[in-house]
């Protein structure tokens, strides 16, 4: 049997994006169609948080890697007005980036010359991205287009269908459409997935630093987001995962989207860990970038409550696949949750079909697996929301399934939740929350010594799609590896046949004994 | 929405003494939403039943009514886990405020 592979490094990136929570936000764009003037619309502006109070905001510095998950027991909920004891734009595995060079890396990332910024404001950001470490002459000289591109050119954009990038309100840029009649490919669309396909390269970027990994080295990519790119005669068409590659320099690595709303990740994840341990690839990345529609999808609520809007940030991912290394931890791949057709959609049904059938199959008990990480919604986006506390929920349930299968006793269960959960730090971007966060909290966990195994849960509802009422899911454990590669098996054959032979002299040797 | 619609066309087909309404809601706030949903008219006024009051029963999955008329062992297996996860007397409190007050409309 080949080897299981390995997690060898996450990044996780935020773009925080406050006009585009205004201009872009499905909330706020339905609001402005079938209700113009209204209240929740004037007040919007007054409760977008600023740059540096997003910087300081707890859960995002959990997501970027600069607070492990842990860390969010000690602070008081809700967390909105806390400040976070670290501040930086910079984290361990990520960055959360500012709007205006976003908007840059847009341009960066956009194949078919539709995004145009203003001339000034595209010096200025061409300035600052120029002291980003992570991009290359070639990215930056990219913004050297824009010296024609005056405010009165970009609104002449606008009037003929494009949609604005604006910054504190004034206008400094546009997307164009990319056809006059295709829906498909409509300047809202492609601004939708240029913002995702951006998203993806920043996240991208951040793993080639995390990792080291050479970028010529990595032979595939998977993207898991929620957007689909094609025209009207292949509406989702793809594909994301090689648009964004070429920009982050993976020019040996070809790719393709896998989409089962925010089940997507764990389904891309068991892809990349079989694809490499079947031996087809080496190495594969996973990478997601982030959602404009659901800037400010609970605003409402938010707003009503008097909080800042929360949703205020694009976030993405991505996760390096490789072969056994022998050190980073491994995907078992053989214990494998999921949700089938025929399963059923009572929460029972469907948390034992991705949880305690795959433990049972492998012998193991719900308390066997130190961390499960299944939606990492953050609760302080969702409760207001009236959502409740999403992975709390999900602790609850397992833990109660554990009750029901003897693994644990019911007196036990708030401890359950607290030693084998965690508090969700996700922004709420559909496909971000899904397990994805986990994985570099987890990987250096598991290296550390201080977890040997997690449960990494995907959950997806398909009805958005009114394609099918159905729900979906998959699961997959990981594991400390034990530092079985291939060569210290071959050893292992050598030292066995040494031991039989010695067995032999001794069998031997008390024959003549006797 | 799309629950009221068909909660609506069942009204019509078999009328209020031959329809029970059961909801699996996860807290009592929500679980009530609905009982006054089918039972006094959509308080948010966003779907069919807006000002429609139909006065239907409607009982959470975990409340005794409707436990005592499941097999136990199919209960089990089915809400055992959530009626162990869910603050049932919430649930239950909620559930009949709302039918007292659709028994007095």
């Amino acid at each position: 049997m080949s080897e299981y592979a390995v997690i060898k490094g996450a990044s996780y990136t935020l773009a925080y994006t406050p006009d585009m929570i205004i201009q872009d936000g499905a909330t706020q764009v339905t609001e402005r169609i079938v209700n113009p003037e209204s209240e929740y619309l004037k007040k919007l502006p007054e409760h977008i948080r600023s740059y540096e109070d997003v910087l300081s905001y707890a859960p995002n510095q959990v997501y970027i890697g600069n607070m492990k998950p842990q860390d969010l027991d000690e602070i008081e909920f809700p967390w909105y007005d806390k400040k976070a004891p670290v501040n930086g734009r910079w984290g361990k595995c990520g960055e959360i980036m500012p709007q205006d060079e976003f908007y840059g890396l847009m341009q960066i990332s956009d194949a078919f010359d539709l995004v145009e910024l203003e001339a000034g404001f595209a010096a200025s950001v061409k300035e600052k991205l120029a002291k980003h470490e992570l991009f290359t002459e070639k990215h930056i000289a990219v913004l050297d287009k824009n010296a024609k591109f005056t405010e009165e050119a970009l609104q002449a954009v606008v009037d003929d269908g494009g949609c604005g990038l604006y910054s504190d309100g004034k206008l400094v840029g546009a997307v164009k459409k990319a056809h006059d009649v295709d829906v498909n490919l409509s300047a809202h669309v492609m601004l939708e997935n240029i913002a995702n396909k951006a998203t993806s390269v920043l996240s991208l970027l951040h793993l080639i630093k995390a990792t080291g990994i050479n970028p010529d080295e990595v032979d595939y990519v998977i993207d898991c987001g929620e957007e689909a790119c094609g025209d009207m005669n292949q509406r989702g068409g793809g594909n994301f995962a090689k648009a964004a590659a070429e920009v982050a320099g993976f020019m040996n690595a070809t790719g393709s989207d896998v989409r089962s709303f925010c089940a997507a990740p764990a389904h891309a994840l068991l892809s990349a860990a079989s694809l490499v341990k079947a031996g087809t690839f080496k190495n594969v990345v996973v990478t997601a970038g982030g959602c404009t529609a659901k800037l400010g999808m609970n605003g409402k609520s938010h707003v009503d409550k008097g909080l800042p809007i929360l949703e205020d940030v694009l976030a993405g991912f991505s996760v390096l696949i490789s072969e056994n290394n022998g050190t980073d931890p491994i995907i078992r791949t053989d214990i494998v949750g999921k949700h089938n057709v025929g399963t059923g959609s009572s929460p029972q049904a469907v948390i034992s079909s991705l949880v305690t059938d795959a433990l049972d199959r492998a012998g193991l008990k719900i308390t066997d697996v130190d961390k499960f990480a299944a939606e990492m919604q953050n609760p302080d986006i969702t409760k207001p929301a009236g959502a409740g506390d999403v992975p709390e929920a999900n602790y609850k349930m397992i833990g109660a399934l554990g009750v029901k299968k003897g693994d644990l006793e019911r007196k036990e269960l708030p401890e359950f939740i607290v030693k084998h959960g965690m508090k969700g730090w996700a922004p709420t971007q559909g496909h971000i929350p899904s397990g994805a966060p986990y994985l570099g909290p987890c990987r250096e966990m598991i290296v550390n010594g201080d977890i040997s195994r997690a449960m990494i849960i995907g959950k997806g509802s398909l009805f958005l799609g009114r394609l099918t009422n159905l729900f979906d899911g998959v699961s997959f454990v990981i594991e400390a590896n034990k530092g079985e590669s291939t060569e210290t098996s071959a050893v292992s054959e050598e030292e066995v046949r040494g031991m039989i032979a010695n067995a032999m002299k001794d069998f031997a040797a008390s024959l003549l004994a006797e | 929405m799309e629950n009221q619609k068909r909660v609506k066309e069942f009204y019509d087909e078999y009328g209020v003494d031959n329809l029970v309404v059961i909801v699996g809601a996860a807290e009592g706030e929500s679980a009530g939403l609905a009982a006054e949903t089918v039972g006094l008219g959509d308080p948010t006024f966003a779907g069919v039943l807006a000002g429609v009051s139909l006065k239907l029963p409607c009982y959470h999955i975990c409340e005794p009514e409707i436990k005592d008329e499941v097999d136990a062992d199919v209960y089990d297996e089915q809400v055992g886990m959530m009626e162990m996860v869910l603050d049932v007397d919430d649930i239950v409190e909620e559930m009949q405020a709302i039918r007292d007050e659709v028994a007095e409309a």
